[in-house]
């Protein structure tokens, strides 16, 4: 049984009945427990659930009754994403135990299509960082080659995917979380506009600028799982009340006549060699369908670093106040504790990227820093915000490399948090403004790491852009993994 | 001079949910901790949902107090922790970046004297904190989140009070107001709450906290004022700070916490996007609002000379001046606004006595035409109220079972000061020499009818037969 199939291939696949779910959700298991010993990507892996409910829609299938479109897709999901009755950790000390009384929505729109929920994948302790280091529970590691980094913070979203340890995830992109890992993971992966998927469920890190965004092996499985998940949720008032859009429908449209930016402060300096050169290969493939491809220049992404942290770190450090192990957490008494005591010694078990970015965050919003960090950071947002509105004028789409680096060696960047920061330099712009932008696999490195192309288009145009994404896709062929 | 500002947070008890969630805003007699959900709970994940309908009743208090209110609104975070906030931040709204509150530089006229609002916010209740145990040892603190999430709107003013009771009146006033308009229950326990602030001349302002009541109030405020001019007499600087008021000891204390440092950092809400308002539905706000107590006392004056004070009385209390609205016509008017002022509202001087009236506008409508219709005595009528409050019986059968009914035929009054005569022989001496004991007798008589006689025809058959 080949597990390297994309997820809309499985479904057909079930539906004419050469595969049965219960078969295939057991080899994924099999192949879970084979080699995320390695990777570890999963935090939790909900086996017996998994094969129970296996069985129960080959039975709903057999029975010729009515089947979610998932048809017992394995889906694994970021672990800061609720599911009821299964641990949601956020990778960290401070949740380490914590069983959400709820379903967030996504979770619960996935279950309602038959998609099974296969287990809980690794991040950076609550989102925050590049590479999955900052995991309470250790890092996961790249599936193409073991002493790399899976790029972050949904790593193990990334990771899963590409290592056929699932069909689809879900993760979440507060600057790049979704994109940084399917570029260094060589699968798709979608930031979707703010607003488009709701957040109910999603535990929060930097609440203003991030998503939930699908990760899978194609761009059709991202458009088909965008379909399930995307849309006004009366749980979140910031969720959009747009008209429902079938995303896979007429994706193979074609990007002829299209006009594509080539972002300049993406693509020049401090870009490796071999991205560099595999962004220019993307570029005349793209011209090859028919886009006319022209550089254009967005000079307020050079202040994008400095303003993501200052707003994520803030409200990051408002978000995280709640974590005090009063109401949930972990096993620790009361006792004997002043409530100030308390606190601290609770809120110590957090891990240091988590602690860095409380008290970057704190100290921006405190009484007179306000107005010269957050207000100014948000200034750096409207100003993007204006420069993309006047650049879709012009174009229907941006471009440049996902990250601007190949992957790296696990723990080589782990002790310069800025060098670290800077890996976020492409990936930010779309979260500060709010814009959909898409990772798709492009190119292995001399030294066989993965490269990914990003591409941008205007708020909830998402299915213009999976179209370009499905178009570039389609001019490559990619090494799969080896088992 | 002394000058006193008021912060009030005043919950709004008539809303059905949360302001966040669907949880009930009505969380008292509850089980602690089982009025919650994961919003107000704060859980992972959860997701603030404004109540628009919150926003709609804060902005009918706004325009009460003739307060501005903004095109958008916005809320923010006030970050701090304490165990009775789920979230350790409070969704409140915050004026420093713009005014973004529903309702801003408003004034309200107290006897002649203008107090201005300076701002009016619409905020989240925190949880309720629960002290238990006897010494410091043993003492443990328990947290009911029952009331967390529970909408509260603040109501901030100008330090434009010089007397406790020029505060008292205020805290009176809006208390009707708030009642009147429909939005909240202010007599309910903790449905009001007042801190107040105090300096002296030039002096540092005093932060007064924790104060129970309204009465209350009005001695924290006198027992401040008196501890801070007898410091200033003695040339010893007040110090800017928080006092609890001890309601034990019935002083201020210094609470020893630098609150007055905490830093808050207020951030922009982002779960909750602004809220655009609008002329429009502030328009459509205004038709909801009910008439106002002051237009309401001018109505009874004018149209049915209603003398001041109980025209004041009446139009201040939302429920009597319904019920007055809803039982009287043209005719029957005054006697009805008579009946509701001095009888019942007699009956019921406390909110519980209120709350158990079983009285409706039919009750008082009756009541005041069998009055009129001389089916009745005054007398008798107080009687029969005091049954229909009871038991919500009709006034006919009510007089029926009390056998009420109006005695005026002169035989059978004649017959009761007969017997009254030879049982009251002294009296009736008394009388005779002297005309104004002659009440005394009266009263007998009517003792013996229950007040069902007519009060006129038998002081005219006692004259005569005294006379004779």
């Amino acid at each position: 049984m080949n597990l390297g199939i994309s997820a809309t291939e499985f479904v057909s696949q079930v539906k004419e009945g050469t595969i049965s779910v219960e078969e295939f959700v057991a080899k994924t298991l099999e192949r879970i427990d084979k080699v995320d010993k390695k990777i570890h990507a999963f935090i939790t892996v909900d086996s017996q659930n998994a094969l129970d409910k296996a069985k129960a829609i080959d039975k709903k299938i057999k029975s010729k009754e009515k089947t979610g479109v998932c048809f017992g897709m394995p889906i694994s999901i970021k672990d800061n994403i609720c599911t009821a009755g299964l641990k949601t950790t956020c990778a960290s000390k401070m949740l380490e135990n914590f069983v959400a009384p709820y379903d967030a929505t996504v979770t619960s729109q996935l279950k309602s299509e038959d998609a099974i929920i296969i287990g809980k994948v690794n991040l950076d302790e609550f989102a925050m960082g590049s590479t999955t280091e900052f995991s309470s529970f250790g890092p996961t590691r790249n599936p193409w080659n073991t002493e790399y980094v899976p790029g972050g913070s949904s790593g193990g979203s990334g990771a899963s995917v590409a290592a056929l340890e699932c069909l689809a995830s879900l993760g979440s992109d507060t600057g790049g979380s979704v994109r940084s890992p399917a570029s260094f993971c060589s699968v798709v992966g979608l930031k979707p506009t703010y607003g488009l998927i709701s957040r109910y469920g999603l535990v929060s890190y930097a609440n203003s600028i991030e998503q939930i965004g699908p990760v899978a092996k194609t761009v059709e499985d991202v458009a088909f799982l965008l379909n399930i998940i995307s849309g006004h949720d009366p749980h979140d008032n910031t969720t959009a009340k747009n008209p429902k859009i079938d995303y896979v429908k007429d994706l193979a449209t074609g990007i002829s006549g299209k006009k594509i930016g080539i972002i300049s402060q993406m693509t020049g300096d401090g870009v490796d060699k071999e991205v560099a050169s595999a962004t220019n290969t993307a570029i005349s493939k793209l011209q090859d369908l028919g886009a006319q491809c022209v550089p254009i220049s967005l000079d307020a992404v050079e202040h994008s670093i400095a303003a993501y942290y200052t707003i994520a770190a803030a409200e990051a450090s408002s978000n995280l106040s709640r974590y005090d192990n009063l109401r949930y957490g972990f096993d620790f008494g009361t006792e004997g504790y002043e409530f100030k005591a308390f606190i601290s010694k609770a809120r110590s078990n957090f891990g240091p990227e988590v602690i860095r970015r409380m008290l970057l965050g704190a100290f921006v919003l405190s009484a007179g820093y306000y107005g010269k960090y957050y207000l100014k950071a948000q200034k750096v947002r409207t100003m993007i915000k204006a420069q993309l509105d006047e650049a879709f004028k012009k174009v229907d789409y941006l471009i440049s490399p996902t990250m601007p680096v190949l992957p790296f060696k696990v723990g080589e960047k782990i002790d310069d948090p800025l060098k670290l920061y800077l890996t976020d330099i492409n990936t930010v712009t779309a979260n500060l403004s709010g814009i959909p932008a898409i990772s798709v696999p492009f190119a292995m490195s001399s030294s066989g790491l993965p490269i990914g192309i990003q591409l941008f288009a205007n708020s909830f145009k998402e299915k213009e852009l999976l179209q370009v994404a499905h178009a570039l896709q389609g001019t490559t062929t990619l090494p799969e993994i080896t088992p | 001079m002394t000058k006193i500002g008021l912060e009030i947070h005043c919950q709004l008890t008539k809303l059905a949910s949360k302001l966040f969630c669907s949880c009930k805003a009505e969380y008292r007699n509850a089980e602690p901790n089982s009025n919650i959900c994961p919003v107000c709970a704060g859980i992972p994940g959860s997701l603030p949902l404004l109540n628009k309908k919150a926003v709609e009743k804060a902005a009918m208090i706004s325009l009460a107090l003739g307060c501005t209110i903004p095109e958008k609104i916005g809320f923010f975070r006030k970050n701090y922790f304490y165990p009775d906030l789920p979230k350790n931040f409070q969704i409140t709204q915050y004026n420093a970046y713009g005014p973004t509150s529903i309702g801003s530089d408003g004034k309200i006229e107290i006897e002649g004297k203008t107090i201005r609002i300076r701002r009016i916010q619409l905020e989240e209740d925190p949880g309720r904190l629960v002290y238990e145990g006897t010494s410091e040892k043993t003492m443990i603190t328990l947290v009911d989140y029952n009331r967390a999430g529970t909408p509260l709107v603040e109501i901030v003013t100008e330090p434009d009070f010089e007397t406790p009771k020029q505060v008292r009146m205020f805290l009176n006033v809006l208390a009707d107001l708030v009642e009147n308009i429909g939005v909240s229950d202010p007599y309910l326990e903790g449905a009001m709450r007042v801190d107040g602030n105090i300096s002296e001349g030039d002096g540092n302002r005093v932060e007064i906290k924790n104060v129970g009541s309204f009465r209350d109030v009005e001695k924290a405020l006198h027992f401040e004022i008196t501890r801070q001019q007898s410091l200033v007499e003695r040339g010893i600087a007040v110090v800017a700070e928080t006092r609890h008021w001890d309601d034990a000891r019935r002083i201020t204390v210094s609470s020893r916490s630098k609150e007055d440092e905490q830093d808050y950092r207020y951030l922009p809400e982002a779960d909750i996007p602004i809220v655009l308002i609008g002329n429009r539905s502030i328009e459509q706000i205004k038709t909801q609002m009910p008439e106002s107590i002051v237009a309401k006392r001018e109505r009874y004056i004018k149209k049915y000379g209603m003398p001041t004070q109980v025209a004041d009385v009446l139009s201040s209390d939302r429920f009597y001046s319904d019920l007055f609205d809803k039982s009287h016509n043209e005719t029957n008017a005054k006697e009805v606004s008579n009946i509701i002022t001095t009888d019942l509202m007699g009956l019921a001087d406390t909110r519980e006595k209120k709350l158990e009236l079983k009285i409706t506008p039919k009750h008082i409508t009756d009541l005041a035409d069998a009055i009129m219709a001389n089916k009745l005595t005054r007398n008798s009528g107080k009687s029969a109220l005091h049954e229909m409050v009871k038991t919500g019986k009709s006034l006919a059968d009510v007089m029926s079972s009390l056998d009420l009914g109006h005695v005026s035929d002169a035989s059978s009054i004649e017959k009761v000061i007969d017997e009254v005569f030879q049982e009251e022989e002294k009296a009736v001496a008394e009388a005779k020499q002297n005309p104004d004991t002659i009440n005394y007798l009266v009263g007998k008589v009517m003792r013996k009818t229950k007040g069902k006689a007519d009060p006129a025809t038998t002081l005219e058959i006692l004259r005569k037969k005294l006379a004779g």
